[in-house]
């Protein structure tokens, strides 16, 4: 809502500046967004008179004119522009005067004539944006006059920024209500007197849909002058309010809209047949409307039509058949009442936002249409005459919304405002607002008036009554507490606690879109089902992530092109896959690194990062959520992970994650000129962790033999170590801490050197005891892998 | 006598090495060094010589053990010196191994904001970001059609699923099955279909509220005023205005004095000296209405606060788009955080 300071202040005038009387409206709850003034810097500008005029004698385009600006002589002024006639008043910037940019008026010779000053364009004194040749002043525009003083430019536009249940405040009528309240101080409202009727002539009006338009008003206006036009303070009001003027009968409509916040409709009435109907829409009817959009009608929309068709959009905008323009001669207003939930989500369902739709699905004050259409045709005769006929009402009093009366404990308002106003004070404060007030022992019984569609329980006075009292008065306190301790899960680690230790091993945390593009996540996890957004923002954020490798592997990417070559990276959200048919939403924590192991560095050899550089961070991670021994590292197959170099990560038999290289079919596909590694495991399993449980130690010394055996390639490192360890009690910890192949080995093969380590809770180990284990070990090996001793 | 030790001492000046030095001990000192066999010819001295014979070795001999102990501390500070020089390293060279990662700009501001409420006893809650319109917007008091939905740009699935907009659902979902008194935070991402200069279609919120036997307006203020003063770890102007959130009534936006420009006017703040930070109000009756508790027995207040916007105001940060483009350069300037 944007309105102009210097009409506000002709209903209610407070003594406060511009600045006050914002940080008021501010702190009311009315957020003021913007304050402009209402028309550029300037000075030096009259009402000036053109006397006479004569072609420039040098010029074929120019004119010289005669211009009385309210000294002793008239002064000579060359003027170009195509409408300036003897007789009319125009703005005149005289020697001196100062135009918005700096632009200084001196006299200066124009093709050898002296010109003592300029004849402005309303776009030359910063007051409209179009070029239309000199800017006409009304005909009783007294000259002389500093052209600031006479369109009270010396004003300022106030943009509120009124949140959805205050559309009382939709009119400058309203703001000066609420201003009067702030203030304690009266207003004046708009007076308006009911025209005299000087034609009989009706259009019928039958409204079908009482509960939808409890309240219609119509009314004929015959033989308006066709060449009036709007006058100028009005013209001004509207632009000052953000509106352009549309010829004077548009412009009455707009006018008493910001005035009184009803809006109003005026149709051609020659375009109109047989009379009007309120009623809903016929699934496929179509309409087209005033901004040329074509709707097609369902049948929960409410529409204005005459006997064949619809003519208007109720409440939201009209339609193109039925305007008025240049030709209309006879008006048909109309003024009605629309029930909010009527109006509600139509406007936006045609991609449509209108000032009528916003005051209507927020609610206007139904006592408000007589005086409306009233107002509206007073202006509309005073501007461009006309016929008056009566006004036909068609009025459903069950169905107009009713305030009921609400009780308000005084105790309530202590309760939840956490301070205690004395109750004079209280009732003072509710009678202020509007509200008819009886006293009850504990408390009040109110009733809202009809402009307040927001006060309907106990807790919307309380409201009103904070905000009036200022929020500013409220005490500051610290809520009571009940000192209660709080569970804290020891067998749950923190994320936290993992994201710190992926940063102190050279990760950087991202934080990635949710939703990623289509074609990206058929690449990285076909197998997947994938949730797909109805209105995604934009084709490469249309469906919900199904991992967390495609924002980092993007994020990869972009640092790539940033000129960044090493690239080690986190994130931690949910993952929305849909499993027969059902959204599953699972915490993830993934991470992606490539380049070289270390930054670049002096003191260690440059390499690139391996599978197993990634493996043992995600081995610290598993350490910490005490999984290390539990959790299998199986080799698996991951669509777009490297066959050869892929783990899945298995936890009591279910699957925990992903560890590997990406594939290099996909590498290349994405664009990725280097290798790249990636993890991803389900956050909530690894977060689940056991408690230690404590061992007694051994008092014995420790043993160990190392042995290398020869087996074929294909034999895992950790099928070795577990048939090892489940030899004998007495193995405690198997090492393999080489691998080997190549000269002296054969083709094939591979040397895995074990470090066994022994030790016996009840004695010190022998030399013989040990050395019948590891045989025990090498013929079970034998057996099982076919391993071979190296030599 | 005299002879030896003038020889002897002649030695020690000599020796450059510890190792010479042991080997010229052992030569006077060993058993059968110069003075032990001196001492054993003492026995061939007729014994009135012997008292005397005997002093004049051992004054001798305790005359070169002094100065051989003198020559070995000489000579091992030499020898650390020596070891000390040739194991100097240029320690401005940088260290070896592995370099620190960091957290997020926005972890690290949800961390100090769960961090701050934890210490009064809130607990961290967190909900599903796909909603239904049930718990985003209906038990919130946002009937279908109401004006405030056209406020939440809305990311839909089909007609009941969505997008989170915001992290007031997890208010509802936890007073569904939690019985008062509650104090709960609720971060996390949230979703509207906007996207420009001053919007992402994702952002991150906190949600807090405290249900109990008597809360107060005033109670709000209290702990939010003291919020963002310990948040911003200053003495800054915090203002509570009128606005209007269905979920809660009374409503208020919290302004802070503006943390660039010191409430003078600037850029940030479109010169009013302050900036919006949070939206916060008294739990509305019919949001305990849709989850059976009785707003006689309970009241309760609720917040909600932009965790980008916190995170920019307090590091300095002027481009909502960098949190989440990744970009190292940003990120990495959030390591020592």
């Amino acid at each position: 809502m944007r309105f102009s300071e210097a009409w506000l202040r002709e209903y209610v005038n407070p003594p406060l500046t511009t600045e006050q009387l914002v940080e008021q409206l501010t702190m009311a709850g009315l957020e003021v967004d913007g304050v402009e003034p209402a028309a550029g810097q300037f000075s030096g500008v009259v009402v000036g008179e053109v006397l006479e005029l004569s072609p420039h004698p040098q010029a074929d385009r120019l004119h010289v004119c005669r211009v009385a600006a309210g000294g002793s002589e008239p002064l000579t002024i060359v003027c170009g522009a195509t409408n300036v006639v003897v007789g009319m008043k125009a703005p005149l910037a005289v020697e001196g005067g100062v135009l918005p940019g700096g632009m200084k008026i001196t006299h200066s010779a124009l093709r050898g004539i002296e010109s003592f000053g300029m004849l402005c364009s309303a776009k030359e004194v910063g007051l409209d944006e179009s070029q239309g040749g000199l800017m006409v002043l009304p005909k009783d525009a007294p000259v002389g006059v500093d052209l600031r003083e006479y369109l009270q430019l010396n004003d300022v536009s106030i943009e509120v920024d009124l949140t959805p249940n205050r559309a009382d405040c939709l009119s400058v009528e309203g703001i000066a209500r609420e201003v009067a309240l702030l203030n304690g101080i009266d207003w004046n409202p708009q007076t308006v007197n009911g025209s005299e009727i000087t034609s009989d002539d009706v259009f019928p009006v039958v409204v079908d849909a009482p509960e939808d338009c409890p309240r219609y008003l119509g009314r004929l206006i015959k033989n308006v002058d066709r060449n009036s036009t709007t006058p100028l303070w009005m013209v001004e009001r509207l632009r000052r309010s953000g509106l352009r003027s549309l010829g004077p009968l548009v412009d009455v409509t707009n006018y008493v809209l910001l005035e009184l916040g009803q809006p109003l409709h005026a149709f051609d009435a020659a375009k109109l047949q047989g009379g009007i109907r309120v009623r809903h829409g016929i699934l496929g009817e179509k309409l087209k409307l005033l901004n040329g959009q074509e709707i097609s009608l369902a049948d929960d929309v409410l529409v204005i039509a005459d006997e064949k068709v619809p003519l208007a959009l109720a409440g939201v905008m009209g339609g193109s058949e039925s305007a008025v323009d240049e030709s209309t001669a006879d008006i048909f207003l109309e003024c009605a009442f629309f029930a909010p939930t009527a109006i509600m989500g139509k406007a936006r369902r045609y991609g449509l936002t209108t000032d009528s739709s916003h005051r209507f699905e927020r609610g206007v004050d139904p006592q408000l249409q007589h005086r409306a259409i009233e107002r509206a045709t007073q202006l509309i005769t005073e501007i461009a005459g006309g016929l008056v006929g009566p006004i036909v009402e068609s009025v459903s009093i069950a169905n107009l919304p009713s305030r009921k009366p609400i009780v308000l404990r005084e105790s309530r308002v202590e309760k939840l405002l956490g301070l205690s106003i004395p109750r004079t004070q209280l009732t003072s404060l509710l009678t202020r607002l509007g509200l008819t007030v009886e006293e009850l022992p504990d408390g009040w019984r109110l009733t809202p008036p009809g402009f307040r569609f927001d006060i309907a329980i106990e807790a919307d006075l309380i409201e009103e009554i904070g905000r009036v009292y200022g929020y500013d008065n409220i005490p500051k306190r610290n809520p009571a507490s009940h000192m209660e301790l709080q569970a804290v899960s020891e067998a749950t680690l923190s994320v936290e606690r993992v994201k710190d230790l992926l940063v102190d091993r050279g990760y950087q945390e991202a934080i990635t879109y949710s939703f990623v593009e289509p074609s990206m996540l058929a690449k990285i996890e076909p197998e997947l089902e994938s949730i797909a957004l109805k209105n995604p923002i934009s084709s490469d954020m249309a469906v919900m992530r199904t991992g967390l490798w495609c924002g980092l592997l993007d994020a990869a990417l972009k640092n790539l092109n940033r000129q960044q070559s090493r690239v080690r990276l986190f994130e931690s959200g949910l993952r929305f896959t849909r499993v027969e048919g059902n959204i599953i939403q699972q915490k993830s924590l993934a991470g992606l690194a490539l380049g070289s192991a270390c930054e670049e560095q002096w003191g260690e050899k440059s390499r690139s990062v391996d599978f197993f550089d990634v493996k043992a961070d995600l081995e610290a991670i598993l350490r910490l959520a005490s999984h290390e021994a539990t959790v299998k590292f199986v080799s698996g197959k991951h669509p777009s992970l490297h066959p050869g170099q892929s783990a899945e990560l298995i936890l009591e038999g279910e699957r925990l994650g992903w560890l590997g290289m990406l594939h290099p079919k996909v590498e290349r596909e994405l664009g990725f000129e280097t290798r790249v590694f990636l993890f991803e495991l389900d956050q909530d399993k690894l977060l689940k962790r056991t408690l230690p449980a404590f061992k007694p130690l051994s008092k014995f010394p420790q043993v160990r033999r190392d042995i290398a055996i020869v087996v074929e390639e294909r034999v895992t490192a950790v099928s070795l170590t577990q048939c090892v360890e489940s030899l004998s009690p007495l193995i405690r910890q198997v090492l393999v801490f080489d691998v080997y192949q190549g000269t002296g080995i054969e083709g094939g093969k591979k040397s895995v050197a074990l470090g066994l380590i022994f030790q016996d809770d009840e004695e010190t180990l022998t030399d013989v005891k040990v050395d019948g284990v590891i045989a025990e070990v090498l013929a079970r090996l034998a057996q099982e892998f076919n391993a071979k001793l190296r030599d | 006598m005299d002879d030896i030790l003038r020889q002897s001492l002649q030695q020690l000046a000599d020796v450059q090495t510890l190792v010479d030095l042991g080997q010229i001990r052992v030569h006077y000192l060993g058993k059968k060094g110069v003075f032990t066999e001196r001492m054993k010819e003492l026995g061939k001295l007729p014994p009135d010589q012997r008292r005397e014979a005997g002093q004049a070795v051992n004054l001798v001999r305790d005359r070169f053990q002094a100065t051989l102990e003198e020559k070995k501390l000489e000579l091992e500070s030499l020898a650390l010196d020596a070891r000390l020089a040739s194991e100097a390293v240029d320690v401005t060279l940088p260290g070896r191994g592995q370099g620190g990662g960091g957290l997020h700009p926005v972890t690290l501001t949800l961390r100090r904001i769960a961090k701050l409420f934890e210490n009064v006893g809130f607990a961290v809650v967190e909900g599903p970001e796909i909603e239904d319109d049930y718990h985003n917007f209906e038990a919130l008091n946002i009937p279908a059609s109401h004006p405030a939905r056209a406020m939440h740009d809305t990311f839909y699935f089909d007609e009941h699923t969505l997008l989170r907009t915001h992290t007031s659902p997890v208010q509802v979902r936890v007073m569904e099955t939690g019985k008062p008194p509650l104090r709960i935070i609720a971060p996390g991402r949230v979703y509207r279909c906007d996207s420009d200069l001053t919007h992402t279609p994702m952002f991150h919120q906190v949600e807090g509220f405290l249900v109990d036997e008597s809360v107060s307006f005033a109670d709000l203020k209290g702990i939010l005023y003291e919020f963002l003063r310990l948040f911003f770890e200053k003495d800054i102007q915090v203002r509570f205005r009128p606005s209007y959130f269905p979920f809660t009534e009374p409503s208020a936006e919290v302004d802070i004095e503006c943390v660039i420009c010191g409430g003078v006017g600037c850029r940030v703040c479109k010169h009013s000296g302050w900036l919006e930070v949070m939206g916060c109000g008294m739990i509305h009756p019919r949001v305990f209405g849709s989850v059976s508790i009785d707003p006689e027995s309970w009241s309760g207040f609720a917040f909600g606060m932009g965790v980008e916007r916190l995170a920019m105001l307090r590091y300095g940060i002027n481009d909502l788009r960098m949190f989440f483009e990744n970009d190292l350069k940003f990120l990495h300037q959030f390591r020592t955080s």
